[in-house]
């Protein structure tokens, strides 16, 4: 854990809003040449005075930096600003949130154990394990998103992690974080949550039992769709073996990469709140829309989830999926080539409006079988909604559904 | 499109040959040529550079402008629009302009001859009194450092306007969200980018945007005949935050007007002085002026005099103490002992600026944690 510096008022990070957070935790009152920032320190190595000094940095575990894969000065303010936004004791950040998930499955699965996985995943941590983890002996079962009882009947005395991610992506699926804890501590095994679309901001998994929580930073931490980094938030001693692993697979984020992180939580708690604003907004107008068959909005009274996310999240993000009515993918896919202000491109949670069509950027190699398993259908469209101002946002959508 | 929607999007286009949606940081100092003689969009970066390029198409469109230019500190700005001067000419300024802009106009324009005279600028009648027939450009501040008084751009824009004097306006205390000069009829809109547009506390730049394409041209030669560009990294960086603006800067307003509104009925302080509250002698012109808000910066006398005011600056946990505005994080300051020191006690006295003034910055943090902060500061 990133050792505690003389004046810094972390001590109160506790008490301190959402928004007074993400300015200030993690960093120092007093900070290097009395700066207002932190420099972003970019040397690989660090030096010793003398013999005596390493000999007496190892046998000490004396809190200073060696080497820049095993960490790094900037890296630490940024893992303690994390780790206070989420309400946990530590957070390991990695060069990017596939980094961070393979880091902690790696670290905690051995040959012969198992993982149970809620089936609406990334599609890539689902690789991970079904092609590679496999390699090593370890077994992957997956159940139903928000069923309980097969993820209970699915642990036996091999199973190890329980992960899903909350809200899902693209259905929105919003899991009973404390029921999902409690199913984990009662079998004796660890739990997951991959909160990237709902942020510290609308829910934080581990004040309901979830032992780590996982975020892509690229999306609304870092917030610029400018950066790639990923982190791991839980208990310092469970992540112990996390960092110590981080230090010999070697995926860490640049320093560079690291204050555009920094820079771009500072104005975290104000962007969420925009991006819960957009979402819901955009949410309403598409489903009052005739050309829509379906909306996927956990703001929404109509979702699956309402209820377990109305009681368990402050908001629900800019991240809306919806479905058209009588559309085949073309038609589909003009709309999504018919708006002017979203781009298309895949990723979410940047300042920049996106769309995309999951069948086209996400799901294409599929077969239509698979696409049904996964619940892709062919007229489904994606956004990622962004900062701007939600009437220019409903503008562009209302033309493009109006062609 | 809306203000905060043109933040996010005008000048940042998909970048063509990569389709990324953040355009590329361009660090090159020279660019290849077809041929000899024949220049391609992009010669030497000091002429011009596409990551500076985007950030100035950015602030033309917030400014409601036809161009503007990017420099490498807001002085820098400020001089290459005062170059626009020549000797025998005149510049009247406001009397609460910012210090470096009066070192600049005493001390360095001076020297070529300009001549500078200060004016009230929050009286408009004396503004029309003091023009000279030599006087080429007005120089106002709104609201002014730090009694925040409140300048009637549009009445100096008129007067001045009558006597073909160009009027400049150093908007960067209200920023772009919340005054747009050009749209009142001023010639030059000036900003320390370094303060609201950048916003984060780690980048120093300077912003002119003009209305007029001839007088763009004008400035954009004495840019590139001078030198002082903004790097392409500190370009990108006040891009980026140029894209939460508008939501930092609504809501640094929300709380700078809710603390002046607590400091105003606290018996531990003698006086508010923030453009938002009605006994504020600017308030009219303020609410017609300014889109929505009065900005993010509140001075206030203490009850205590001096040593009152030091021991609440210094005490403070949060608000940190330092000079410079407009970013993320709340500052305090007593500008008797920091930012005007160098005057002598009486000078400060006929500037209205007493020992018992403290300034503040306020930030993005929370209200009930700012408020809890000068609280525990004042009974300390």
């Amino acid at each position: 854990m990133a050792a505690k510096r003389e004046s810094e008022p972390n001590s109160l990070a506790s008490e301190w809003g959402p928004s007074t957070r993400a300015v200030h935790a993690g960093e120092a009152r007093q900070k290097v040449l009395n700066a207002i920032t932190d420099p972003i320190v970019c040397s690989s190595t660090y030096t010793f005075s003398d013999t005596q000094a390493v000999i007496r940095y190892i046998e000490e575990k004396q809190p200073r930096e060696e080497y820049g894969r095993y960490g790094n000065p900037s890296e630490k303010v940024v893992e303690g600003k994390l780790a206070a936004l989420d309400g946990g004791e530590e957070a390991v950040l990695f060069a990017s949130g596939m980094a961070a998930i393979v880091g902690l499955l790696m670290s905690k699965l051995n040959a012969g154990d198992e993982v149970v996985f809620f089936d609406e995943c990334y599609h890539r941590s689902r690789e991970f394990c079904t092609r590679h983890l496999s390699r090593f002996g370890v077994v992957t079962r997956q159940v139903k998103t928000c069923d309980y009882d097969a993820m209970e009947a699915a642990i036996n005395e091999k199973t190890r992690l329980l992960v899903s991610e909350s809200p899902t992506n693209p259905h929105l699926s919003v899991v009973d974080l404390s029921r999902f804890g409690e199913i984990g501590q009662r079998n004796g095994v660890e739990t997951l949550i991959d909160a990237t679309l709902a942020t510290p901001f609308n829910v934080r998994p581990l004040e309901h039992g979830i032992n780590y929580v996982l975020h892509s930073a690229t999306k609304y931490l870092g917030g610029h769709n400018d950066l790639l980094a990923g982190v791991i938030v839980g208990q310092s001693e469970r992540l112990e073996e996390v960092r110590a692993l981080r230090g010999i697979m070697g995926g860490i984020n640049s320093p560079h990469n690291i204050y555009l992180l920094q820079r771009g939580l500072k104005t975290f708690a104000l962007r969420m709140q925009r991006h819960n604003e957009n979402g819901q907004a955009v949410a309403e107008f598409l489903e009052a829309h005739p050309r829509v068959e379906r909306v996927y909005y956990p703001g929404l009274a109509s979702h699956r989830y309402a209820d377990v996310a109305s009681k368990t999240m402050k908001g629900f993000g800019g991240l809306v999926t919806f479905t058209l009515k009588d559309a085949d993918w073309k038609q589909t896919a003009s709309v999504v080539d018919q708006v002017q202000l979203f781009r298309i491109a895949p990723s979410l949670g940047g300042v920049e409006s996106l769309i995309e069509q999951p069948l086209v950027i996400s799901y294409f190699e599929c077969t239509p079988e698979e696409r049904e398993q996964f619940g892709i259908s062919d007229n489904m469209i994606r956004l990622a909604c962004g900062i701007e101002n939600s009437t220019d946002l409903i503008n562009d959508l209302a033309e493009a559904l109006d062609q | 499109m809306k203000f905060r929607t043109r933040a996010i999007h005008v000048g940042n286009r998909r970048d063509p040959q990569t389709g990324a949606v953040v355009p590329p940081i361009h660090l090159a100092s020279t660019y290849v040529q077809e041929s000899a003689g024949e220049w391609g969009e992009y010669d030497y970066a000091r002429s011009g550079n596409p990551t500076r390029g985007n950030l100035e198409e950015t602030m033309a469109s917030l400014e409601s402008g036809v161009g503007a230019l990017a420099f490498s500190s807001g002085m820098a700005a400020i001089h290459a629009a005062v170059m626009l001067c020549q000797a025998g000419d005149h510049i009247l300024a406001g009397r609460d302009i910012y210090g470096g802009t009066y070192r600049l106009l005493h001390q360095i324009a001076n020297r070529s001859g300009v001549e500078v005279s200060l004016v009230d600028t929050t009286d408009t009648s004396k503004v029309a009194e003091s023009l000279r027939e030599s006087t080429r450009l007005l120089w106002i501040e709104t609201p002014g450092n730090p009694l925040l008084s409140i300048t009637d751009v549009a009445g100096c824009v008129e007067a001045a306007h009558a006597h073909n004097v160009r009027v400049a306006v150093d908007n960067t205390f209200p920023s772009s969200v919340l005054t747009r000069p050009l749209e009142k009829g001023a010639d030059i809109v000036m900003h320390s980018a370094t303060k609201y547009l950048g916003g984060h506390s780690d980048v120093l730049g300077g912003i002119l945007v003009v209305g007029d394409q001839k007088l763009y041209e004008e400035l954009y030669f004495i840019q590139n005949a001078t030198g002082a560009v903004l790097s392409a990294f500190d370009s990108f960086l006040v891009s980026r935050g140029l894209k939460t603006l508008d939501l930092r800067m609504r809501a640094q307003c929300e709380s700078a007007m809710e603390i002046a509104q607590w400091l105003d009925q606290d018996p531990r302080v003698e006086r508010v002085l923030y453009p938002g509250l009605p006994g504020h002698p600017g308030n009219q012109i303020a609410t017609q002026q300014m889109d929505g808000g009065f900005g993010a910066m509140v001075s206030f006398e203490v009850v205590g005099g001096y040593e009152k005011a030091k021991s609440i600056v210094e005490t403070t946990k949060l608000f940190q103490l330092a000079v410079s505005l407009g970013a993320v994080e709340s500052l305090i300051e007593q500008p008797a002992a920091m930012s005007h020191a160098s005057y002598d006690a009486a000078d400060r006295a006929a500037h209205g600026i007493t020992d018992s003034l403290i300034r503040i910055s306020v930030g993005l943090e929370d209200i009930d944690d700012l408020k809890a902060d000068l609280d525990q500061a004042f009974n300390g």
